[in-house]
């Protein structure tokens, strides 16, 4: 059984055998995984997605005890990254138990770190480490797509002002420092603020999978005094849904529990669907918790709009042609008995929908689909 | 709807006729007047009556003419008015842009727009397009003409627009008084060509046209003297943009308008009086495709050979590109481009500047001359056409201060490194994109032979994925059997197919890779004739359809459809089929006049087929073409 303790990303260090898991039902001949990914994640099994999992546990001081042990005991072994005592790693383990940090601003706290604890005397040689422990972070988990498209918007941003002649070495430093700490900075209450005029009142939104934007927008037009009510997907198998119709209910507003499947028969009493977003791809589709795409194709075929709220941080230079063509992310699916033998489980916990999507709410503006790849081509080009 | 078209008649000489009809229909009046399935308009001046299907005859008052081609220029810029806005917003932009591209460019999306917001599907349509496009070049008239001949608000309104641009302004006085001196004297040369009676069109197609440019002679005076003036004011425009108002000579130096609509008749005249390739056109033309030129294949290469020694004003390197243009021994854009620019590179070497010449303005006419010789030999392809944009800008840009030794060596090393970055390195660029899509146990169908296509299975390959390629071709090029060639002899498992079996093998493909000629600012992507069916077949299929073209390839102009710029290809290729004796049935009916054969070479798919466009830049969604065009076509122009 899927052991929900903190001790899950250390035994997935230990575990060096490559078990094999076949893959999804039904995918056409077998990907040929990438064996980098062995090493460090051999059950394919997300850490991402195991984080956000635990996230929307209760944490309890016991487990946050567990977590903290679980994460000395890792330092204590050999560190894969350096010789340096000091390791990004750890440092963004850190980081990423802390359940209202996103992924990648935990990646770029952990950078901040490096340059902290970096004893470079040149931009070159700080740029170097830092591309570095940006690697070994992207590495660990290639899952995650917020991570990797955070750090490398962060390499970007100090490549980019590097060559500026006129600093000194230290002035430079701090300068990079100060954007690594603004950049946590919650850009979700401007995302927020720039959501409330589609939330009118009298109307029902329904929501997949908790995401910490879509909150904060909902909350934000509570506090706002807007009448709306809320329709929220379980959301198995994290059981998502049920915290965030916990959270909604704290808050006064109206909120309806559905399974999964009842999203299309629940589909026409709904006015806008909001979802968040792991990671927004350049064709201007996300990849998010699995059972968006779903939402979004019924949402579509009923001529609802359905609203994507992502931080542009998030934006990733990725392009999938359909569901297969992303890193494989599993997670552990409970189904409360045991699964039979010989029988597969499709255990993905993403996936992507390339179309269907009305408006992209982020810190750049409201923006359409398109204009993804307009902000990827300036940011990255 | 009437009253719009009134005015407008005057210039009407040009009315074509499309659908069914027969050489001596014309003469007499078409009975279904009001039925839309015959909409054949009467060019006989005894016919008065209006319909509302058919255009008013035109009438032959030359004295009229000038007002009511004024007014007809105002009517018509009604519905181009927006484009001519458009047009104004270019100058940020195109400024720096080459000569003829520069107010052709802006002519030729009024006519585009022009054209292609009327279908051609009913001959009205079409008439309706053509006579639009005629007033578009007599805007330029009006506006840089700036005559007192009873110009009505919006064209004066016009000319304002055209004045307030800045660049413009100083142009359209140096250019207005030659204008002026040019209509004056084309007012007394078709005087003279009247009184002979011949009419100046040297067209001798099918008889119904013979029989318009007959009456087409009167018309065609107030007409050809318009034209003269247009064609002056647009050549003399393009010059003084870069140089800052010329000398005469230079005009005739001008290549004429990459995109030049060919049944503009004088306009043909005038080209094929600079032209150093004798074509004979084509004698069986579909209407539909008038505004293309066609010439009989076979008819130059004898010609040129002989004329092989007496190269004087023609580089051997261009005039060796150019016959192999013309054989079709180089075809693709790359390779097209590639070998135009080792050519232009030769040319700078040997070159020496005249004395009282600057070298920038010299070698921009020899280009620009040089360039007109390969549009004779072969329509230029967008790549070809961003190349020399590229390479008159750097001669444009060259200081003055430089001597000619090291102008030249800069000019060499800049194409030397337009070649190098833009092609070279964008294609690899592209295959290392293009590889990561590609899995274990793909079907990779291809169309044609792109050679960006191919570098990408070879690469692939090397990299020892495992995956087939379904290779589909199709008549009468049969390029896709110069791939598969190529694809076999390293190992790679291939089928071969042709392209009315496309549908039928879709179902076992995984992706489709296609190569373009160019990618457009809406994202259509104009390529290989039959591009755009295999897109649309795996589409249909839920394929995803991959475009690998490289950024220099595109280009800022939007196209609605195949037919209103594409190019003809040999007709005879179409009704012969080698090798089949058996089938040969349409062979040598080439010149009959109930049949013409078709042979487009390119079309264009809408961009809701195309699920990513693989450039140089990474792996964009077809909407982002613009974009890339935006930030980065610039930079090489301005830098």
């Amino acid at each position: 059984m899927w052991r929900r303790s903190a001790s899950f990303i250390l035994d997935k260090h230990q575990n060096n055998k490559p078990i094999s898991l076949t893959p999804s039902i039904g995918s056409p001949p077998p990907l040929s995984a990438s064996v980098a990914d062995e090493n460090l994640n051999p059950n394919h099994i997300s850490a991402y997605y195991q984080t956000r999992a635990a996230h929307h546990e209760i944490v309890t001081s016991d487990w946050l005890e567990q977590a903290q042990a679980a994460v000395r005991r890792y330092l204590d072994q050999d560190s894969p990254v350096s010789g340096r005592p000091f390791s990004v790693i750890e440092e963004f383990d850190n980081w990423r138990q802390q359940p209202a940090l996103a992924e990648a601003v935990a990646a770029i706290r952990a950078l901040a770190a490096v340059i902290r604890a970096s004893e470079a005397n040149t931009m070159m040689e700080l740029e170097i480490e830092l591309k570095k422990a940006s690697d070994t972070l992207k590495a660990w988990d290639t899952t995650s797509i917020s991570l990797t498209a955070g750090c490398d918007l962060f390499m970007r941003y100090v490549t980019r002002t590097s060559a500026l002649e006129s600093e000194d070495f230290n002035s430079a430093k701090s300068r990079v420092l100060g954007r690594a700490e603004k950049f946590g900075e919650i850009s979700n209450k401007i995302i927020a603020t720039l959501s409330q005029d589609f939330i009118f009142d009298g109307c029902t939104i329904l929501v997949h999978g908790f995401s910490r934007v879509v909150f904060e927008i909902l909350k934000t037009a509570a506090q706002n005094k807007k009448l709306f009510r809320v329709l929220c997907t379980e959301g198995r198998p994290d059981k998502t849904g049920v915290l965030l119709a916990k959270e909604l209910a704290k808050l006064d507003v109206p909120v309806k529990l559905l399974i999964d499947s009842a999203v299309a028969y629940c589909m026409d009493e709904v006015d806008m669907v909001f979802v968040g977003a792991d990671g927004v791809v350049e064709s201007g589709g996300v990849i998010n918790m699995m059972g968006t795409y779903q939402i979004a194709i019924v949402a579509h075929s009923m001529n609802k709009p359905v609203y994507v709220a992502a931080e542009s941080y998030k934006f990733a230079r990725l392009y999938p042609l359909d569901q297969k063509d992303l890193e494989p992310a599993l997670q552990p699916i409970d189904f409360g008995v045991s699964v039979p033998p010989k029988v597969e489980v499709e255990r993905s916990a993403r996936d992507y929908t390339p179309q269907f999507l009305t408006l992209l709410f982020t810190d750049l503006g409201v923006l359409t689909p398109s204009v993804v790849s307009d902000e990827l081509i300036q940011l990255y080009l | 709807m009437e009253s719009r078209r009134n005015p407008r008649a005057v210039v009407d000489p040009k009315v074509r006729q499309v659908g069914f009809f027969t050489s001596d229909s014309t003469h007499h009046p078409p009975d279904p007047i009001a039925s839309d399935s015959h909409p054949v308009p009467t060019v006989s001046p005894s016919r008065n009556s209006l319909s509302p299907v058919m255009i008013p005859p035109p009438r032959h008052n030359s004295s009229d003419a000038f007002p009511l081609r004024a007014a007809a220029a105002a009517s018509a810029v009604s519905p181009s008015s927006f484009s001519y806005s458009t047009r104004r917003d270019f100058p940020d932009g195109s400024t720096t842009a080459a000569s003829p591209g520069r107010v052709s460019r802006g002519s030729f999306s009024r006519s585009s727009l022009a054209s292609s917001s009327l279908p051609g599907v009913g001959m009205d349509s079409m008439a309706a397009a053509k006579s639009s496009s005629v007033p578009a070049s007599g805007l330029t008239t009006v506006s840089v003409v700036n005559m007192p001949h009873g110009l009505s608000e919006k064209a004066s309104g016009v000319s304002d627009q055209k004045k307030s641009s800045k660049p413009l302004k100083e142009k359209t006085t140096k250019a207005e008084r030659r204008a002026l001196q040019e209509a004056q004297r084309a007012a007394k040369a078709a005087a003279k060509a009247e009184g002979g009676g011949k009419a100046p069109a040297p067209l001798v197609s099918s008889g119904s046209v013979a029989s318009t440019s007959v009456k087409a002679a009167k018309p065609a005076k107030p007409s050809s003297q318009k034209n003269d003036v247009a064609v002056a004011a647009t050549a003399a425009a393009g010059p003084s943009e870069k140089k800052g108002g010329t000398s005469e000579k230079d005009r005739k130096k001008d290549a004429p308008h990459p995109r030049m609509q060919y049944d503009d008749e004088s306009r043909v005249v005038k080209a094929k009086r600079r032209a150093v390739v004798k074509q004979t056109e084509a004698k069986n033309r579909v209407e539909l495709f008038r505004h293309l030129p066609q010439y009989e294949h076979g008819t130059q290469l004898p010609d040129l050979e002989t004329k092989f020694f007496q190269l004087d004003p023609m580089h051997p390197a261009v005039y060796k590109v150019g016959l192999q243009y013309l054989s079709g021994d180089i075809s693709g854009g790359n390779a097209r481009c590639i070998a135009m620019l080792q050519a232009f590179q030769e040319v700078v070497k040997d070159y020496s500047t005249p004395p009282e010449k600057t070298l920038n303005r010299d070698m921009t006419a020899k280009i620009s001359s040089y360039v007109s010789f390969l549009i004779e030999c072969r329509p230029l392809s967008v790549s070809m056409g961003n190349a020399i944009r590229f390479v008159k800008n750097r001669i444009a840009k060259l200081p003055i201060t430089l001597s000619e030794s090291e102008a030249k060596a800069a000019l060499q090393s800049d194409i030397e490194r337009f070649i190098s970055e833009k092609i070279i390195a964008a294609d690899k660029a592209i295959v290392k994109h293009a590889v990561s899509k590609i899995r274990d146990g793909d079907v990779l169908l291809t169309y044609g032979s792109p050679a960006a296509v191919e570098m990408v299975l070879l690469q692939a390959h090397e990299l020892r994925k495992k995956f087939r390629v379904l290779v589909v071709d199709s008549r009468p090029k049969l390029e896709g059997q110069l791939l598969l060639r190529r694809l076999i002899k390293r190992g790679i498992n291939c089928t071969y197919t042709h392209i009315n079996a496309v549908s039928y093998i879709m179902h076992e493909v995984t992706k489709v890779f296609l190569g373009a000629s160019s990618v457009l600012s809406n994202g259509t992507v104009y390529s290989r004739v039959g591009t755009a069916c295999v897109a649309m077949v795996a589409s249909a299929f839920r394929v995803p359809v991959l475009v690998c073209c490289e950024a220099y390839k595109f280009h800022e102009r939007v196209q609605l459809d195949s037919i209103c710029s594409n190019e003809l290809g040999d007709p005879n290729a179409i009704s012969k089929v080698n090798g089949r004796g058996d089938i040969n049935y349409l062979d040598g009916l080439t010149n009959n006049a109930n049949l013409q054969f078709l042979n487009l070479m390119y079309d264009a798919t809408p961009s809701d087929y195309i699920s990513m466009i693989i450039t140089d830049y990474g792996m964009i969604p077809p909407t982002s073409v613009p974009v890339i065009v935006r930030e980065y076509q610039k930079e090489h122009l301005l830098v």
